[in-house]
């Protein structure tokens, strides 16, 4: 028999039935639910006169439109939103981190630090973002609210198995590179279509030399090249991260979990329908200069001119998104300057992202004609950020510390950007409108999102003193 | 879900690569907790100006695609956001039909699962369409999926690939849940034989 691969794996343990012609019925291990995508799904159970298979395995988190300031929610609709989905996990029995519990926070970043994402799991959320959880070698998609509602009475899902592909990072990362810059530089490489149709492995030495948080962050943008699902095969870091974890289990049963995770990588004769390879020895950091994140850069770069892409379709969406982004063919990078900046979202809010980002802040301020926000991850994020005095290092250089969620990823609390306004921003998606009507989203890794603050342009992080880059 | 089968109608020519799900249902109409009404907010920030007013340059304010029940677009539709309300949203403006070279792998389950057609063809066919779009009067296509196919008013059919059990599920009307619970006793036979988790 072949080589069988991590995804090849993990999909075979799910597989609850498969017959010719049909969809396999894959079983899912941890469904995770928020506020926006779930209303619809729980009224759907109600009309139908359903139940949730298994609430046990159903955790739930309020993150999207959530405000970030303290006080009541003052938006009725989201109001309206959260009350609902209180109300919703009291009726089926669903376990709820809501606002204030103090385990709250980004979906995301949340399953991780509970310890509720390990290897080989099935893990589902109406998120597309879910990629996320795939950093521990866990099959993790995001989906739609009916998929939601059909894993609520389910606790399956039916799937087309997809292609599989091998994402292969070659060379070292060079210091100052973060895992967003190799993700960002790879999307640059394939496209922001190119992995439709995929799930796909990430592997490689690069990737290897990651701690658990930046591979979080290369799987989280996943979606944004196309791919449901991205995948790392779990090692001596992935158990080293969980080990301890509230829901990681404990004992004689951590062990022989240990064991069974060690056989979840692929075989040395898997075979992929795709390799595709990206060399990072000689990667610099990256900033998004268009409204996908496949239009990026490096900052040492130039904005490209559209009239050069070889696609004809390339060529008018370059044109357009330059219009948008406000920005002319051969600009360069380093002479865009930045009105907000932000330092958040479940692509960069944990506390390696915090420690990095305040690495480069400290003792330096704010330009002032910035406006410069951190939204951690989560509450717990918060509480070890301020137990390390990150937030007195933020806050005396002039930057906001707000509380845990979504925030300025994608707006749908007060976090927005004014129309025109122009943000340094560590999330994963520079789509028109996305932070705020209007607003123009340059994608950045947490160090170059500080340092942008600090100068009120884009800078390159390298060229900063040699202790903030490396530390 | 409503069964279809054949969408005989107007023609909407929407350009352009990459319309992600942020565009066709911006995020402030994602507060709702009603599953209809969001036609209304469909490519909102393109279809209006901050004043509210129509753009008049944009596509699908052009009075011959007014009315139109199949969308003819660019290549990766509906990339980005897992946003049901994105198919949605597409529905109840009164789009059928999504005709496109390639879309978004979460759109395209999501479009599957509430009833919009969504119809793969070779970017230069999606392309001779557009341009057989007659931009003064408007331009009508029909398509079928029993027999898979697009036909043109001028007669030229065109032939499309689409996943057979969500066809199955889409000529018929068929909810996806009730179809896996005839199936539940195969669950539990997996719940019990894993033991875990």
């Amino acid at each position: 028999m072949a080589g069988r691969s991590l995804f090849d794996k993990v999909w075979d343990r799910h597989v609850v039935r498969d017959e010719p012609g049909e969809p396999t019925l894959l079983y899912i291990d941890l469904h995770l639910v928020h506020e926006v995508t779930s209303p619809q799904a729980f009224e759907g159970l109600r009309l139908a006169g359903r139940r949730v298979r298994r609430p046990e395995l159903t955790v739930a988190t309020m993150d999207h439109n959530v405000p970030t300031l303290p006080g009541p929610v003052t938006d009725p609709m989201a109001k309206a939103q959260l009350d609902a989905l209180r109300a919703n996990c009291e009726e089926f029995g669903i376990e709820l981190h809501a606002t204030g519990s103090g385990h709250e926070g980004i979906v995301h970043v949340i399953g991780p630090e509970l310890g509720l994402t390990q290897p080989g799991k099935t893990i589902v959320c109406g998120d597309s973002h879910t990629s996320t959880h795939g950093a521990f070698g866990a099959l993790a998609f995001g989906i739609g609210t009916s998929e939601v509602e059909h894993v609520l009475a389910t606790q399956t899902l039916n799937q087309r198995r997809p292609k599989t592909m091998l994402l292969e990072f070659v060379g070292a990362l060079p210091p100052g590179l973060t895992a967003k810059d190799m993700i960002l530089g790879a999307i640059g490489q394939v496209g922001v279509a190119g992995g439709v149709g995929y799930a796909v492995e990430y592997a490689g030495e690069a990737i290897r030399a990651l701690s658990m948080e930046q591979r979080m962050t290369i799987c989280n943008m996943t979606i944004e090249w196309g791919a449901r699902a991205g995948m790392v095969a779990p090692d001596e870091t992935t158990f080293a991260y969980l080990e301890g974890r509230p829901h990681a289990p404990q004992g004689a049963a951590w062990e022989s979990a240990v064991a069974d995770w060690r056989s979840l990588c692929s075989d040395p004769d898997a075979t992929y329908d795709t390799h595709v390879v990206v060399d990072v020895a000689e990667l610099v950091p990256q900033v998004t200069w268009g409204t996908n994140p496949g239009m990026v850069v490096s900052v040492t770069g130039t904005v490209p001119d559209p009239a050069s892409f070889a696609d004809a379709d390339d060529r008018v969406a370059g044109a357009r998104a330059l219009e948008y982004m406000g920005l002319r063919p051969g600009q360069a990078i380093e002479e865009i300057r930045v009105d907000r900046v932000f330092i958040g979202s479940c692509t960069n809010s944990r506390i390696e992202d915090l420690r990095a980002a305040a690495a480069i802040v400290r003792g330096r301020t704010v330009d002032p004609r910035v406006t410069a926000l951190v939204v951690p991850g989560s509450a717990q994020v918060r509480r070890q950020a301020e137990a390390e005095g990150l937030d007195r290092v933020f806050l005396d250089a002039g930057f906001e510390w707000r509380l845990a969620g979504c925030s300025m990823c994608l707006g749908m609390n007060p976090d927005v950007l004014a129309p025109g306004e122009r943000c340094a921003s560590t999330s994963n998606r520079n789509f028109e409108g996305r932070q705020g009507r209007g607003g123009r989203t340059h994608l950045v890794s947490p160090q170059m999102a500080a340092a942008a603050a600090l100068h009120g342009r884009f800078v390159d992080v390298r060229t900063l003193a040699a202790e903030a880059v490396t530390a | 879900m409503k069964a279809i089968s054949k969408v005989e109608g107007r023609v909407a020519v929407l350009d352009r690569p990459d319309i992600d799900t942020d565009q066709i249902i911006p995020k402030q109409f994602l507060k709702r907790i009603e599953r209809t009404g969001y036609g209304q907010y469909a490519f909102f920030d393109w279809r209006f100006d901050e004043e509210g007013n129509e753009r008049p340059g944009f596509e699908l304010n052009q009075p011959p695609f007014a009315d139109a029940r199949i969308l003819l677009a660019g290549r990766n539709f509906g990339c980005g956001s897992s946003r049901e309300h994105a198919a949605w949203a597409l529905q109840d403006y009164g789009f059928d039909v999504v005709i496109a070279p390639s879309f978004g792998d979460i759109f395209r389950s999501n479009a599957a699962q509430v009833g919009l057609v969504i119809v793969e063809l070779p970017e230069e066919q999606v392309k001779e369409l557009m341009e057989s779009v007659d931009l003064d009067r408007g331009s009508d296509l029909t398509v079928d999926l029993e027999a898979l196919t697009v036909t043109t008013t001028a007669g030229k059919v065109l032939p499309f690939a689409f996943d057979e059990s969500s066809r199955y599920r889409l000529l018929n009307g068929l909810d996806d849940i009730g179809l896996t619970l005839q199936h539940e006793d195969e669950i539990t036979a997996y719940e019990a034989a894993r033991q875990r988790p």
